[in-house]
This record gives structure tokens, sequence and C-alpha cells, in this order.
């Protein structure tokens, strides 16, 4: 008798944790969701519902999500950021597979000195380097182009060397060695043995790319801001409001638009980014 | 045979050389992308912005030496730049530690045993992959003190909501409240950090009689904080180049994009300073002087946290 209620008693215990758990937890997910419900409803609202203070559209008008590539060329802005992400993400790929297996496969001298060098350069603030390069790009013709958002990319970057050493770094040694042994080049090693291994690493360069390009406003204004053809989302959307008067629900419609693909994104390669992420932090 | 002249010693000596002259110039050449990048994108750049912050530089005509006038200018007389350090102060010492903070407690939560753990993950990391452009646009309708769901909420509560980003002391904090929006990408490298902690040394600390708290202050926190660290120092970097939520939503209340940082100059942070000096009014030798003195607070800062580091990061004997 007594042991059947001490167990009922330990049930009736966990069944309480566990409701205590997920209640907390959900009640943090609300702060985290809701963000995203207001702005989709919204986004659904008819201008004059808009201006109160009501949650819930009614009517539903999908009207504006038409209207808003309407009235903004959010269509010439979408496909500038893609060819600026996608191009500078394939450089970037391109351009620092062979210095990361280099750090991470070769033996010469110096090259921890190398790698250290390339940490370092993760520090810079950018602000330290714009100004010249803004003077470079101009004695070029680039800006207003989109050259200066996607040349540099084919010339390496610190923090996708970082991340792809770290991944070469683990594979197993006694792989290139037998190849190498055979008589097998670096370039063939490479190419041959680390890339095919290392695809989840060169994945997640490319995403991170994608995404910091894909965000990034910055470097669009500095390039761009002149040439209203070549603007990328983020910087279009920047100037969404430049009068007294602003469209929330357009607006909130613009921001759905432009947040859904990289959250699709996400969902589709949610592996890569969290292993990619994790790798960096905790060898960091 | 030239072969015979040479002793067997000195012909391996010169065999190594050469080898080791080719790897060296193959990987030399494995590294070109990035030697090349590295002196065109960043050495070259750094020198001529270091030359500039000497100059008066418009880009219409060639730079003029004026020695270390934008230096004595930017400390003793421009009105914005101590409100621009001010604001990056605050940012740095109020905004990144909350944001860590909750980046942890929130991790911590993520941690918890229960059905569906993934799902809450995904969930609470889903902000960050917000673009931010579009994360300050929908902040600035969220914390629209008339439109807003969030005032409207506090006003059921019967509380009156603040001004948010168009009251000069509650702009910085509404930045704040964004970026706890989005802070799920320290919050997963805490996870992973969590995640790691061995479990025998909590085990062993149950069994001595540590509650929660003390598990999780003596066992927990001390075993992640190589962790923190990199997220400290990263985040500090990262506070201190402030610009794109501040721009867009200084812009987007205010209705302008004239005045950089408004309500009031309160979100006039160091760089958008930095952007407006030389890429508004184009004072190209002004603004490499800010980005130097940019770059040595960010060093000046970064190296006492590493010093700092020596007292209170945990180091595992076996790393």
């Amino acid at each position: 008798m007594s042991v059947l209620a001490a167990h009922e008693r330990a049930r009736r215990q966990r069944i309480l944790h566990s409701v205590a758990r997920h209640s907390v937890l959900i009640g943090v997910g609300v702060v985290f969701v809701s963000p995203f419900v207001f702005v989709i409803f919204t986004a659904l609202m008819t201008r004059d519902q808009a201006l109160t203070r009501a949650i819930w559209p009614s009517p539903f008008r999908f009207q504006n999500f038409y209207d808003v590539l309407d009235q903004q060329p959010l269509l010439r802005w979408t496909w500038n950021t893609f060819l600026i992400s996608s191009l500078s993400s394939i450089g970037v790929v391109l351009s620092c597979t062979p210095p990361a297996y280099a750090l991470a496969r070769m033996r010469f001298r110096g090259r921890n000195a190398v790698f250290l060098l390339v940490l370092s350069t993760m520090m810079l603030p950018i602000q330290v380097t714009i100004i010249p390069l803004y003077v470079l790009f101009s004695h070029l013709g680039w800006i207003g182009s989109l050259k200066p958002l996607i040349i540099p990319g084919f010339f390496g970057d610190a923090f996708s060397i970082f991340l792809l050493r770290q991944f070469f770094m683990t594979i197993p040694n006694a792989l290139t060695d037998a190849a190498r042994v055979d008589g097998a080049s670096e370039l063939r090693l490479m190419l041959r043995v680390v890339v095919p291994l290392a695809k989840p690493a060169l994945v997640a360069v490319f995403l991170f790319n994608f995404l910091y390009c894909w965000n990034d406003l910055f470097a669009p204004l500095l390039y761009l801001g002149a040439n209203p053809d070549s603007y990328t989302i983020s910087l279009g959307l920047s100037e969404f409001r430049s009068s007294r008067h602003v469209d929330y629900e357009l607006m909130m419609a613009a921001c759905v638009l432009f947040t859904l693909p990289v959250t699709v994104l996400f969902f589709l390669a949610q592996r890569a980014f969290v292993e990619g992420v994790t790798v960096t932090g905790v060898k960091g | 045979m030239a072969a015979t002249a040479i002793s067997p010693a000195a012909a391996r000596a010169r065999r190594r050389r050469r080898r080791r002259t080719r790897t060296y110039g193959l990987a030399f050449l494995f590294l070109s992308p990035w030697i090349v990048g590295f002196l065109l994108f960043l050495v070259y750049p750094m020198v001529a912005s270091l030359y500039f912050s000497f100059t008066h530089y418009d880009l219409l005509n060639s730079p003029r030496w004026i020695g270390l006038a934008n230096y004595k200018y930017m400390l003793e007389n421009d009105p914005f730049f101590w409100q621009a350090v001010r604001n990056t102060a605050w940012m740095i010492v109020i905004g990144l530690p909350l944001r860590l903070f909750w980046a942890l407690m929130t991790a911590t939560l993520l941690t918890m045993k229960v059905s569906g753990q993934r799902y809450y993950r995904t969930l609470y990391y889903l902000p960050t992959m917000v673009p931010p452009v579009a994360a300050a646009l929908a902040f600035t309708y969220l914390l629209n003190p008339d439109l807003g769901p969030v005032n409207g909420v506090l006003a059921h509560l019967g509380i009156p909501g603040p001004l948010w980003f168009f009251d000069p002391s509650w702009s910085k904090p509404a930045l704040v409240l964004l970026s706890l929006w989005g802070a799920g990408d320290a919050m997963i490298i805490y996870l992973a950090g969590l995640l790691d902690v061995p479990q025998t040394q909590i085990e062993a600390a149950k069994i001595d009689g540590a509650n929660a708290v003390r598990r999780y202050w003596h066992v927990t926190l001390p075993s992640l904080s190589p962790v923190i660290f990199f997220t400290l120092v990263t985040g500090l970097i990262w506070t201190f180049q402030t610009f794109t939520e501040a721009y867009v939503a200084g812009n987007t209340t205010s209705g302008q994009k004239d005045t950089l940082g408004e309500p009031q100059g309160s979100l006039l942070f160091y760089a958008i300073w930095l952007y407006q000096q030389g890429f508004r009014y184009f004072n190209m030798g002004y603004a490499s002087a800010l980005a130097w003195v940019l770059f040595g607070a960010t060093m000046l800062c970064t190296l006492v946290l590493i010093k700092s580091s020596e007292r209170w990061v945990h180091v595992e004997g076996n790393q």
C-alpha cells in the first residue's frame, strides 16, 4: 500500500516538474516568438487598421505583399543581394580552402605565426580600412557597382580560413599520409582527400558568408549608397521611411519577405549552421 | 661526375634545403589568395588610413598634412565625439553584459531535459536569423508608443509605456531589448559549452551536498569560463562598432536620414559618428583619425580583458 502511494507520489512529482519546466520554456519562448507573430499580423492589416492598436487583422489583406513589391523595387534589390551574396561566398570558399589547407596540413616554418596573423586580423575594426578602400574603389570607378562587395571575397576571409583550418585539423593524418606515400601532390591531397571530407565545413563557410552578405548594411551603404539601381534589400529597407509618414503594414510586409528566404535556408541547413557556430565557438 | 666531389652529408643538406624551399614555395602558393587580400585589403588600407589621419583630406583635393590637428580637434573641440564615446560605453558596460547574461540564462533553460527540447532550441535561436535591418524596423513598430503591441500590452496591465525610440533616455534600452531578442548567437555557444561541462564533477558536487545554485556557481560557471571569455572578447569588439540597428532605428523614427543618431544624439554611436564624418561630410582625414582611436580603444580593452582573464578564466589541466 505505502509502496504504491510512494510510487504515485513520485509520479505526480515528476509530472509536476515536467509541467513547471515546460511552462518556463514556453514563457520565455513567447518572448522570442511574439515579435514574429505581431509583425506577420501587421503585414496582413489594412492601412486603417495598422494605424490602430489592433492585433488581429480583420480583414486579412494579402494584397500588402503585392503592393510593397509594386511600390518599392524590392525584386531588383533582392536580385542584387542574391548576386552579391552568392558570388562573394563562392569566392570565399575558393580562396579560403587552399590557405586553410596550408595552415592545417602543410609543414613549414612560420606556420603558427601566419595562423596568428590571420586570427589577429579578425579583431581589426573595419573602420580602420574602409576609408582608403573607398578611395581605392572610387579611383577604380567601382563605387555604385556591386564589385567592391563581390571581389574582395575572392581574396580570403580570416574567419572562414580559421573555421576551415579548425575542421581540416580534425581529419586524421593517416588518410593523407597514405596518399602522400603513393606520391600524390599536395594539391591532389587537398582536392581528392580533404575537400570531400570537409564538405560540411565548406557548406557552413558558404552559408555564413551568404548570410553575412545578405544581412549586411554597412558595406552596401558605403559603396552603393549613391546608386539606387544597385541597392541591396538591407540598404533599400533602411530608407523605407524618409518622410514623416510611415506605412507600417507595408514595412512589415517587406520585413516578412526579406526574412523568409534566410529562415527557410536556416531550416534546410540547420545542422551545418549549428555545427559551424559551435566548432568556432568552443575551439576559439 | 660532380656528385663525387660533394660529401654525402652536404648532398643531404642540399636535398633538404631544396625540399624546404619547395615546401615554402608550395605553402606560399596555397596561401597566396590570402596574402594578396591581406596586403591589398588590409595592410595597404591600414597604412594609408594612418597617414590620412594626420591630414586634411576631402577626397577631391589631395591630402594635406596637418600633424596632430585631427586628434586635437577630436579630444578638445568635437562636441559629438564625447557623446558618441558615452553612448558606446553605455552599450559596452550595460548592454553587452545584459545580453550575455540573458544568453546564458536562456542557454541554461535549454539544457533542461524535457520532451521537444529540439523545438525549443530552434525557436529560441530563430530571431538570430532575422536580418538586422528587418529586426530594427520590426522593433520600431513593436515599440511604437501609439501603435505598437508592447505598449498596448503594458496599457492593458495599467502601466504607461515609455516612448522607447522617441525618448533619448529610452532609446538605448530599446536597442538592448532588440539585442536580447537576437542573442541566439551567444546562446548557442553557451549551450554547447554547458553540454560539455563534465557530468562527473556535477555528480561529485551533488554527493557533497551542494544545491543546484552552488553547483551552478562552483562547477558549471568555472568550466564555462573560457566560453564566456570568448563571447566577451568578440562581443566587446562587436559592440565598439555598433552601427546597423541604431542607424536604422534612428532614421526610421526620426523620419529623415541627414542627422544620424536621433533622438537627440542618444543613438549616436562611435561608428555612426565616424560614418557621418567620413561618408556624409567627406572629412576623410578626420574619420581616419576617429578610426585609429577606435582601434586603439578596442585593443586596449581587449588587452585588459585578456589580462583579467588570468584571474577568472578556469583552464583545464589537460588542455
